[in-house]
């Protein structure tokens, strides 16, 4: 049976229909899941797409958190499921409190749409399992505020329990010690500023993450 | 939240949010670097963040400004990055 993918549309979500075609073209099932809902429907993975959530008022992600969907959200996080922000998505679960960390305004206060090179620092994660340790994807970029920050002692942390999960090779917008994407204790939630949904074919450029969407199937699959 | 407060007054609350220090402020240094070309000189420590202003029902004082300071360590703000400083006053139109 192929795993469930429920993707979260909230008001001023944009990438949930490229999720889904990513997700049906690697042969899973995705369905659009509604903010307002406070059910998941029993789906075997979660992701929050890219966009511009409640128009990012306040900060980006800040009102998104207080969706209904999002105690679903937690409870499903909490029990082992797999959960992954993108961009967006990425913001809304540290607003949320799921992921450590925030994202600031990129350095150099630019709008970056842009191709990055990424490199996979552990296959200990619901995104990557499917990766290479070291390996390089071309993922692109599409984000203001994507500047991943934290207190030291909550990178500290990040660096000692292998919990960055993605590094720029070349660092587009300041975040720290390069930071791309991180996960949870319990590394079942990774958030990331890249849209491997965007990199799923070759139509497109670059099919490089696939291989992370991939991950997130297999694990998802493995839980049904 | 709760039972509604008997014999309430009303505060005007300013809330003001702003880069913690030592959190980069790209916004305030584009400012700051952008000054000498207009012929400012002798600016230094430019900081952007953002104002609400708002008036709130309470008991008193001291518990208009505990309501407030919740609602920015829980909403206003995002602790992570953000530090906030709340003006609270009686309000002159009741």
């Amino acid at each position: 049976m192929a795993a469930r993918v429920g993707v979260v549309l909230f008001p001023g979500s944009n990438c949930e229909h490229d999720t889904i075609e990513a997700v049906r073209g690697l042969g899973g099932d995705a369905e659009v899941l509604w903010h307002g809902d406070d059910s998941l429907g029993g789906v075997d993975a979660v992701v929050i797409p890219g966009g511009f959530a409640h128009g990012d008022y306040l900060r980006p992600g800040a009102i998104a958190r207080f969706s209904p969907i999002m105690d679903a959200v937690r409870d499903f996080a909490a029990a082992g499921g797999p959960v992954v922000g993108i961009c967006n998505g990425f913001q809304v679960l540290t607003e949320a409190g799921l992921l450590p960390g925030a994202l600031q305004k990129n350095a150099g206060l630019k709008f970056l749409c842009a191709t990055a090179t990424l490199r996979v620092e552990t296959t200990e994660s619901v995104l990557t399992s499917a990766a290479q340790s070291g390996a390089e994807l071309r993922i692109p970029i599409n984000h203001f505020e994507g500047n991943y920050t934290c207190d030291d002692e909550t990178l500290a942390m990040l660096r000692s329990e292998d919990r960055v999960v993605v590094r720029y090779v070349d660092n587009p917008n300041g975040s720290v010690d390069d930071i791309a994407g991180v996960c949870n204790e319990g590394r079942n939630v990774v958030g990331l500023m890249p849209h491997p949904e965007r990199a799923s074919h070759d139509l497109l450029g670059s099919s490089d993450g696939a291989v992370l969407l991939q991950s997130l199937l297999d694990t998802a699959a493995a839980g049904v | 939240m709760g039972a509604r407060r008997l014999q309430g007054m009303r505060f005007d609350v300013q809330v003001e949010t702003s880069p913690r220090a030592g959190i980069a402020d790209p916004e305030g240094s584009t400012i700051e670097r952008s000054l000498p070309a207009l012929g400012f000189e002798g600016i230094e420590g430019v900081r952007v963040g953002k104002s609400f202003r708002f008036t709130v029902e309470a008991s008193d004082d001291a518990a208009a400004r505990t309501l407030v300071e919740d609602v920015c360590a829980r909403f206003l703000t995002n602790p992570v990055i953000e530090d906030s400083a709340v003006t609270v006053s009686a309000s002159a139109t009741v």
